[in-house]
């Protein structure tokens, strides 16, 4: 059951097999097993998951049930959920519980599903290993010494020692696909605006996008069927035709055009990462694909371009943290100005400091040309790189990280090199498009290796299917790392 | 274009975050890296681009002047730090 595919606990579910309180309750129970040593939850509150199991069990016996009515999902704890602490990974918000939904909670309520649990993430979504949480670091599950990557660690771990059979995660450079990489799993950040931004704590507004984790492409197209949703609430939500983004799983590849960027297979990934790459695009090309050699040529700028933009929206977006309506606020303080910077320095954790101060800098008087504004240019340079590309292709692949799991603590003193993990996701992200990652192998100590596919604007769907006939072929998506074997 | 100690002090001040004068060796260290790497920015002609804020061509959704929104400050206020008679309770700030 724990290692079940969301179509088979639909199933099992709506015949009545197994129900949904009793469902919760194994989840609940393995993560209470598990979470000890993998720290990928923040929040469990088995009252309030079992009462929603009760109305779920009411719906499918009503005959209101859908295909997720009652399965327990695991949300990053960026996602504010009514009555739940939402920390954000945060001290700042260590008191807030939050008096409303996230639109995608609210979907996710709608369809009856059960909310088990706010997983662990990099603070205020800043981070690519989940070692910059106030909750101490998520663990990989597959070598509990190395990280699970991030932002969305918490969430991709939850989902790879089977504690969730699936993960609500947020992305804005690489924060779903890395730690999905990175644990073994698949996930998937879709094109800006198609995920309601309300009520997702925002770290870049122009780059942050709700996303899944989940075992399997199958699994996440049931997601984001959830997740896809345009919302008035959102000003940058967009209005799109409505999709069932499972209608193209079946379709076969023949004839589809794989383009691999020269860029992406240079300096910086290493051997075992080319190896299972390779043999990833090999297994295509059995698929029917053609693969194709194209160029994004200002794929280097990714990272500057993201470390100048991020920062910034990042710099405005916490300015809401200020110690007077809610979240930390300093025990003592001498006048306004003190109590917002006590409550800031205190409430914030390095990174998020060192972004701010990194974010307030580019947009300072006399530096907002030179940086964030010729960053924005820059930007319009990378999107375009893709747009041309994708005249040569459908889709494009490469390697989600450069390199497989590092270890805890390896990276956490050099911010730089954490950035440099993000090289190959930053761009998609940059550029608004959809981008997914799945298993496709091991390599050093055995910790997996993830491919990165991304689509052209609104190709959900057909990345899905991309991805769904590989994993029709290949079992690396059904690997489970060594834990604490359930019952079923 | 180098940080200085008095640049990282400026702009902890602009942000309201209080940083001691180790603290601020210490991040100028870090984020130097950081800038060395954003100057290869510089590098690349962008006099004809306009800068893109969004990936796609969209307006800002408008609609009707209408009141849509109902008071719940009794439910947000629960959050806050302190609160009298409905109103947050801060430092006086005129002297």
């Amino acid at each position: 059951m724990f290692n079940s595919s969301l179509n088979q606990l639909s199933t099992l579910l709506a015949t009545r097999q197994v129900s949904s309180v009793e469902l919760t309750r194994d989840f609940l129970g393995h993560i209470k097993i598990l979470n000890k040593e993998y720290n990928a939850f923040i929040t469990v509150n088995e009252e309030i998951s079992l009462d929603q199991a009760r109305i779920a069990d009411a719906m499918i016996a009503s005959g209101k049930g859908g295909p997720l009515t009652g399965i327990p999902i695991a949300h990053k704890d960026i996602f504010c959920a009514k009555g739940w602490l939402t920390t954000c990974g945060s001290k700042m918000l260590s008191n807030f519980v939050s008096p409303y939904d996230a639109h995608v909670i609210e979907r996710f309520n709608k369809v009856g599903t059960v909310n088990i649990g706010k997983t662990n993430m990099d603070e205020f979504a800043m981070g690519s290993s989940n070692e910059t949480s106030f909750y101490g670091p998520v663990k990989n599950p597959w070598d509990i010494l190395s990280v699970p990557g991030g932002s969305s660690g918490g969430s991709a771990c939850a989902v790879a020692a089977r504690m969730a059979p699936a993960a609500t995660g947020t992305d804005t450079g690489g924060s779903i696909r890395q730690p999905a990489s990175l644990c073994g799993v698949s996930g998937i950040k879709p094109t800006y605006g198609l995920v309601s931004r309300y009520g997702m704590i925002a770290f870049a507004s122009s780059l942050d996008q709700g996303g899944a984790i989940a075992k399997s492409a199958a699994d996440l197209a049931l997601m984001l069927n959830v997740m896809v949703d345009f919302d008035t609430r959102d000003s940058t939500s967009l209005q799109h035709e409505n999709e069932d983004y499972t209608r193209d799983l079946e379709r076969p590849l023949e004839g589809l055009r794989i383009g691999l960027p020269k860029e992406y297979f240079t300096e910086g990934i290493t051997d075992d990462v080319s190896r299972a790459v390779d043999a990833a695009v090999a297994e295509y090309s059995k698929l029917g694909a053609k693969i194709v050699e194209v160029s994004l040529p200002n794929t280097k700028l990714s990272i500057p371009v993201y470390y100048v933009l991020a920062p910034a929206e990042a710099s405005s977006n916490l300015s809401r943290f200020d110690g007077v309506r809610y979240g930390h606020r300093s025990e003592e303080y001498t006048n306004l100005d003190d109590m917002y910077q006590k409550s800031r320095t205190q409430g914030f954790g390095a990174e998020v400091k060192r972004r701010i101060l990194i974010g307030t800098y580019v947009l300072s008087h006399g530096y907002y040309d030179a940086y964030y504004i010729k960053a924005q240019k820059l930007r319009r340079l990378i999107a375009q790189d893709f747009t041309e590309v994708f005249k040569q292709c459908e889709i494009i692949m490469g390697p989600t990280s450069p390199t497989v799991a590092f270890s805890l603590g390896e990276k956490s003193n050099d911010s730089l090199q954490m950035y440099l993990s993000d090289a190959y996701t930053a761009a998609a992200s940059l550029a608004g498009l959809p981008g997914m990652s799945i298993p496709v192998g091991f390599g050093k100590r055995n910790r997996p290796v993830g491919l990165h596919i991304i689509g052209n604007y609104f190709s959900e769907a057909q990345i899905l299917n991309v991805a769904h006939q590989y994993q029709q072929v290949t079992d690396w998506h059904t690997k489970m790392p060594d834990i604490k074997k359930p019952k079923y | 274009m180098a940080l200085t100690l008095e640049d990282v002090k400026r702009v902890a001040n602009l942000a309201r975050i209080e940083i001691s004068d180790d603290e601020a060796h210490t991040t100028l260290d870090q984020i130097a890296g950081i800038f060395s790497l954003i100057e290869q920015m510089q590098v690349v002609d962008t006099s004809t681009v306009v800068p893109m804020s969004h990936a796609q061509d969209v307006e800002q959704r408008l609609r009707e002047d209408e009141v849509t929104e109902t008071d719940q400050h009794e439910l947000f206020q629960l959050q806050a730090p302190k609160t009298e008679a409905e109103l947050y309770l801060v430092p006086k700030v005129i002297e």
